[in-house]
């Protein structure tokens, strides 16, 4: 099985492969989908530009997905005690409900909405009288069921065409409320190029409303924010069960098992740890401008980047004794993984993988296939920005199109009486002197072998066409695009939401990881692909035409 | 069946000369329905002397599912349907979706059916065409003739000419055409010269001339048409040849607007005339 895939990577050079993606488009849809494949030179330190965050080309079947869903789905759906209400037609609450598979413990308050579909559920003539009072009417409901700290509006298509006023709503409300934040998303699903958007105006959002409304003191020696995991398979429970161990507090985590307190009091952590650095970069930058807090950019998938990442925040904090029982977290934690990565080793070891997913996961997953000694071959992300495949040191050139300026872009000044720089700029050059980088991210290029295929915004027809081509060992993405690669006789991954694993971060989750990508790979149920009758056809007959 | 639509500037008297014109049509015998697309729903006043009846869309609200024709249609001056399509209060929601919404509703409701007898059917749409929802009445298979209700004021021009280009679209892949302009004078100068001129330009032509008379006020004040307030006045009569001159129109056109230079110059050549 492995020599064979050898022997189909080799057929094929990568300008090969892309002259293959490219050969079936009219010559103008071409031209620009060009840009969005990339032969990956990294090793030589002079990565070639790819272009990103564009719009897709209408009539290509796109992995990417809305505003609504970046706004809602990822950034505000997985805290549990902010009711998430949806004002739009049902189907737009329903199809987003549940299914990121973000997981929560409930508390000890027991406070936990992420169970509960909300929506105004907008009729045709909501549509046409508008549909304010409707959202009115939801909101107190809300409340009088179930008394919330907060609730979140989320508005959808039709209502960004209509015109409804969810913010004048929202603030009226949350002054009738009196003990109850309430505020709006301007996330209808057509704004922006792909869910970024959503992003975007999520942490816009948080920030103005949330971010920094409670001033009790934090307890708690080594404070963090964890920025961008979103505890999908319960990923956050691990890295918060490392954190505890280390003796790290994680303050708030955004936006896994997280609650409305840990939003209000992230102001007051001393370190931002940045994981997905596309979705959630902008509330880094903010807290650092506001409250003086800096953000390093961190990794909890794979092992050995989940021990970098915890050895950058104890570096951070300079303190011995934090940087001691890093050490011996990672002396502990380590025997399990590599007894158990040797293992998987003897099966995995030289298999092929793609990934094609996120804004992050196309990047750090590749920790994972690299400790399993699999090879990338393709990888790229949906939603990404020019940032995120070839390193912050692009911001400066990128190109605000239209559409980047659609989306509210928030001016955020130092706190009058809470701004407090953590650390000197004497101490911050110190630290970057000794190798820990602030407001830092490479991006995925770097990471990748010299030759492999950066592919941005890839789509069905790519998809499919890779797999032909190159018949890699697993592939990665999302629901959308699992199946279809699985009929092609490949084994799929869903790493938006695990298919019905994880979690796969920090070190209990690599271990995961490697079974579940071992169990995949190692299967023959692939080889039972076609049927008996396909390859030995007990009849053969001939039309009498012929 | 002739299904019409009156179309131009807000505020230049499209409902007046609608139901004006139709109060004409009926002492013609023709049996006309009129359908107000007009948030504030008062396109059929004068027909109904007063206002009206419940809208399509507030009954659509108030009942449901379960909407009977008669719920929604009222009959008016000389046997006329009176309909009002309704819409949200300003600032709000959609009229646009309102008004599809309406005109689907009572093509579902058969309205529009053989067995009602209809000879016309008018729609009254309100101002320009915005967006989609005001462009529904000229869509295919809804009005065919569209009359444009104009005066010598630049922006009442202005706005003719826009909606031209609005039923150009339409008229391409559809049977709207363009009936001709009515010219509601504001006694600007030289206004029928140059309503005229402006029709010919946009290949159609004036098809009636409505001098401005308070009688129009009064019988309005009394919600009337002019026709059914006094039938003997002069304003009447003029009410009359408009309808007859809709009835016997066969000059039905795609329009061909103009760039805003041309219509500029048209009216310095005319609106400035005495002036100089």
């Amino acid at each position: 099985m492995a020599t064979a895939t050898k022997k189909k990577m080799v057929q094929w050079e990568p300008a090969d492969v892309k002259a293959e993606l490219l050969k079936k488009y009219p010559p103008k849809v071409a031209r620009k989908r060009a840009k969005q494949i990339m032969i990956n030179e990294a090793l030589e330190n002079e990565t070639p530009e790819i272009t990103a965050n564009v719009r897709t080309t209408p009539g290509i079947i796109t992995m990417r997905g809305c505003t609504y869903a970046g706004c809602k789905g990822v950034i505000m759906g997985p805290t549990r005690d902010i009711v998430n209400l949806v004002h739009g037609p049902i189907g737009c609450s329903f199809y987003a409900w549940l299914t990121r598979r973000n997981q929560t413990d409930a508390g000890t308050d027991g406070e936990n909405y992420i169970n509960y579909c909300f929506s105004t559920d907008m009729q045709e003539q909501d549509i046409i009288f508008g549909g304010e009072k409707k959202l009115a009417a939801a909101v107190q409901e809300i409340y009088d069921l179930m008394h919330p700290k907060s609730i979140a509006i989320f508005a959808t298509c039709p209502v960004g065409l209509i015109g409804d006023d969810i913010h004048t709503i929202a603030k009226n409300m949350k002054e009738k409320l009196g003990d109850c934040n309430v505020y709006a998303f301007s996330c209808e699903g057509y704004k922006g190029v792909s869910q970024s958007a959503g992003h975007h105006i999520a942490n816009n959002q948080v920030f103005r409303h949330i971010v920094g409304e409670n001033d009790t003191p934090a307890e708690g020696e080594f404070k963090i924010n964890l920025l961008g995991e979103y505890n999908i398979g319960g990923d956050g429970f691990e890295i918060d069960r490392i954190f505890k161990k280390c003796g790290i507090t994680n303050i708030a985590t955004f936006s896994g098992n997280s609650t409305y307190d840990q939003f209000a009091t992230a102001h007051q952590a001393d370190l931002n740890a940045v994981m997905c650095h596309r979705s959630i970069n902008y509330v880094a930058d903010m807290l650092e401008t506001k409250f003086g807090i800096p953000w390093v950019k961190v990794n909890f998938i794979g092992a050995n980047a989940t021990a970098k990442s915890l050895r950058k925040i104890a570096a951070y904090f300079e303190d011995q004794a934090l940087i001691d029982r890093v050490e011996a977290v990672i002396k502990e934690e380590m025997p399990e993984v590599e007894e158990a990565v040797t293992e998987v080793r003897t099966r995995t070891e030289g298999k092929t993988a793609m990934l094609f997913v996120g804004g992050s996961r196309a990047h750090h997953y590749q920790e994972l296939f690299k400790e399993m000694g699999m090879k990338v071959l393709s990888a790229g992300y949906e939603f990404a920005h020019r940032d995120d495949y070839e390193g912050r040191q692009v911001l400066p050139n990128l190109k605000v199109d239209a559409d980047s300026r659609n989306i509210e872009e928030i001016e955020v000044e130092a706190d009058e009486t809470r701004f407090n720089p953590r650390k000197t700029p004497e101490q911050l050059a110190a630290l970057e002197d000794a190798g820990l980088k602030f407001k830092h991210y490479d991006g995925l290029a770097p990471e990748m072998e010299e030759g492999t295929l950066i592919i941005d915004d890839l789509n069905q027809y790519e998809a499919e066409k890779l797999v032909e081509l190159m018949k890699p060992d697993i592939f990665c993405a999302g629901i959308k695009e699992k199946f279809s690669i699985m009929k092609l006789g490949v084994p799929m991954k869903q790493l938006h939401s695990y298919d019905s694993g994880g979690p796969y971060a920090g070190f209990k989750g690599a271990i995961n990881f490697y079974e579940e990508i071992d169990r995949l790979t190692s299967s023959n149920v692939w080889s039972y692909l076609k049927a008996p009758w396909q390859e030995n056809p007990e009849l053969t007959a001939a039309y009498v035409w012929e | 069946m002739r299904k019409v639509a009156i179309y131009g500037k807000g505020g230049i008297g499209k409902s007046t000369t609608t139901q004006n014109t139709v109060a004409g049509l009926v002492e013609l015998g023709r049996k006309i329905m009129v359908v107000g697309c007009d948030p504030k729903a008062d396109s059929t006043r004068l027909l109904l002397g007063g206002l009206a009846q419940k809208s399509v869309l507030d009954t659509l609200r108030e009942e449901g599912e379960d909407v009977e024709l008669e719920d929604i249609r009222k009959e008016g001056y000389g046997g006329t349907w009176c309909v009002e399509s309704g819409g949200p209060e300003p600032g709000v929601g959609c009229a646009g979706r309102g008004i599809i919404t309406s005109i689907n509703m009572l093509e579902s409701l058969g309205a529009y059916e053989e067995s009602e007898g209809l000879d016309y059917a008018f729609y009254d749409v309100l101002g320009d065409v915005v967006c989609g929802g005001f462009a529904m009445p000229i869509r295919d298979g809804k009005a065919e003739e569209i009359y444009i209700v104009v005066s010598g004021e630049m922006m009442a021009m202005y706005a003719a000419n826009n909606i031209s280009k609005g039923i150009v679209k339409f008229a391409q892949s559809g049977t709207v055409r363009l009936g001709g302009l009515i010219c509601n004078s504001r006694a600007v100068d030289n206004e029928a010269e140059m309503i005229e001129k402006f029709a010919a330009k946009l290949g159609t032509k004036m098809i009636h001339f409505i001098p401005r008379h308070n009688d129009v006020q009064r019988a309005e004040i009394n919600r009337k048409t002019v026709i059914e307030w006094k039938p003997e006045v002069p304003q009447a009569e003029v009410y009359r040849e408009l309808a007859r001159a809709i009835d016997q129109n066969e000059d039905f056109v795609i329009p061909t607007p103009m760039e805003i230079e041309v219509l500029e110059e048209l009216l310095m050549e005319y609106g400035l005339m005495e002036a100089v």
